[in-house]
């Protein structure tokens, strides 16, 4: 399968990058690590007329942290998650997420960023940002600005991105002592998008009391959703098995998945309410852990 | 428009002059003439067209040969010198009968090479994790992962595991 034809730039800096996006307008796609957007192209689901790569743009992979805040270049891929030492230490659920994320060949080429920019709610990036309470860096032409996550996916393929603008970078506050996180997805088969994945990340205090509670949906809403309901049956209270059910039953009513070869609206609720369960569970062992 | 890209392909230097949507399998089978890299699925699913790029193992299926710009490629022509020694990994799959037909062989081959070298001690599970991206529809994955666990012993200079057959 063939891409129709197409002009290609490679930018050698942002600026530049950012100068093509609004000279070509609605013609141009940004290209990271294209495993998106070129099966896409090969499939004619998207023929943009010009292709902005922006891989040959220094500095936009690191991963570091500064006062309190992790900073992911939005080229970071999913191999350099999978391995970050960083990560590792403060969100063991990158190492949980990556493993799930298609296979080792894609993990070499997506993107952290790619993945956010979809605007896909079947891609399992969307709800651990939702769970670790993200943020993200939009560049244009105006210099940059930052969206909370919670205002970033506006519909199927739709995110806060305007026309003319990179996402360039990720930021996740440093948790609390006392947090632990976990994402965990059903899937048939390795590579396949969730029949409904759950994020949950939870900060204990001392007394035994939830003091916050960041839980995301992956694959069961029209886009990534914030379990509301369910954080709130946990916060500000012991973790009781009550309380998980409670926060699990919110989460299966809450969400709005739609049947598919993956499973019925049912069963998706259901196995949502089971992942829920069991990732409060998770955290909370990585949170008295920690 | 046409776009001049420069490739190392398994050591030789290539300047070509290229499609913006040629596929970098395409370039490799079509332009370049060396077809141990296959196509399987054409969706990135089975693994068959992997290759290293700059020593990553990649589906060559979902890259652009314009993405390749600059950048070193070894596919498993490169793997060892014409008429020399096998690698070990292609010397564990024909001892251990890590093939049947042989199309996804190039690609499980390429694809265990960035395995090994980042931990040439892999346990089964690490294998099979390290193999999910590339399908094979001969073997039931047994003889490859004794394949790779082999390569991995000979790889560390240690006495290679017995490959009688084991019948089950
Ligand atoms: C076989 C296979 C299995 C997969 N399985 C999974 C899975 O299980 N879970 C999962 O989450 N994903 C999965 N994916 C998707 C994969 O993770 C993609 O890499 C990811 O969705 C997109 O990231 P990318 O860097 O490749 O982006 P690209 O494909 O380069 O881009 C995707 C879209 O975002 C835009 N874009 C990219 N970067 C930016 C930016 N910085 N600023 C603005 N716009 C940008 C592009 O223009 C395009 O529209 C799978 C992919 C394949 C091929």
């Amino acid at each position: 399968m063939i891409a129709q034809s197409f002009q290609y730039e490679s930018p050698g800096t942002l600026a530049e990058a950012i100068a093509l996006l609004n000279q070509y307008g609605d013609e141009a796609k940004v290209l990271s690590g294209g495993h998106s957007l070129i099966p896409m192209m090969k499939l004619r689901f998207a023929s943009p007329g010009y292709v902005i790569d922006i891989n040959g743009i220094p500095g936009l992979s690191d991963i570091k942290e500064e006062n309190g805040v992790v900073h992911i270049g939005a080229l970071a891929r999913e191999a350099d998650l999978e391995h970050s030492a960083l990560l590792a230490k403060y969100f063991p659920i990158f190492k949980d997420v990556t493993k799930l994320i298609a296979d080792p060949q894609v993990r070499n080429m997506g993107t952290l960023g790619g993945n956010l920019a979809h605007g896909d709610a079947a891609n399992d990036h969307p709800a651990v940002m939702i769970a670790l309470g993200a943020s993200v860096i939009i560049t244009g032409a105006d210099g940059e600005r930052e969206v909370p996550i919670d205002e970033f996916f506006y519909g199927f393929y739709m995110t806060a991105i305007q026309q003319g603008e990179i996402l360039t970078e990720i930021r996740l506050p440093v948790p609390a002592a006392g947090t632990g996180n976990a994402y965990h997805k059903l899937e048939r088969k390795v590579g396949d998008y969730a029949t409904s994945g759950v994020a949950v990340q939870l900060t204990i205090g001392s007394d035994g009391i939830v003091t916050a509670a960041g839980i995301g949906l992956t694959n069961v809403n029209p886009v990534p959703l914030r379990a509301t309901r369910s954080e709130e049956a946990l916060v500000g209270k012991p973790l009781t098995e009550e309380n998980i059910l409670l926060a699990a039953q919110y989460a299966s009513e809450d969400c709005n998945p739609s049947a598919d070869l993956r499973g019925s609206e049912d069963y998706k609720r259901h196995v949502t309410g089971v992942l829920v369960k069991r990732m409060i569970k998770k955290a909370a062992e990585r949170a008295m852990a920690s | 428009m046409n776009k001049t890209i420069n490739v190392t392909v398994n050591g030789a230097k290539h300047t070509l002059d290229v499609e913006p949507r040629l596929l970098l399998v395409h370039m490799i089978r079509e332009v370049l003439s060396m077809t141990g890299t296959h196509i399987g699925c054409d969706t990135s699913s089975c693994g068959a067209c992997t290759i290293l790029l700059d020593g990553k193992s990649i589906k060559s299926c979902t890259v652009l040969a314009v993405q390749a710009d600059g950048k070193s490629i070894t596919t498993i022509e490169g793997l060892a010198p014409e008429g020399g020694p096998l690698h070990p990994l292609q010397e564990g799959f024909k001892e251990n009968h890590g093939l049947h037909c042989g199309f996804c062989t190039p690609g499980m081959i390429m694809r265990c090479v960035e395995l090994l070298e980042h931990n040439n001690n892999p346990t089964e599970e690490e294998i099979r994790w390290g193999i999910s991206g590339n399908l094979c529809r001969c073997t039931g994955y047994n003889n490859i992962v004794k394949a790779v666990q082999w390569a991995g012993a000979k790889m560390r200079g240690e006495e290679t595991p017995s490959t009688e057959p084991e019948f089950v």
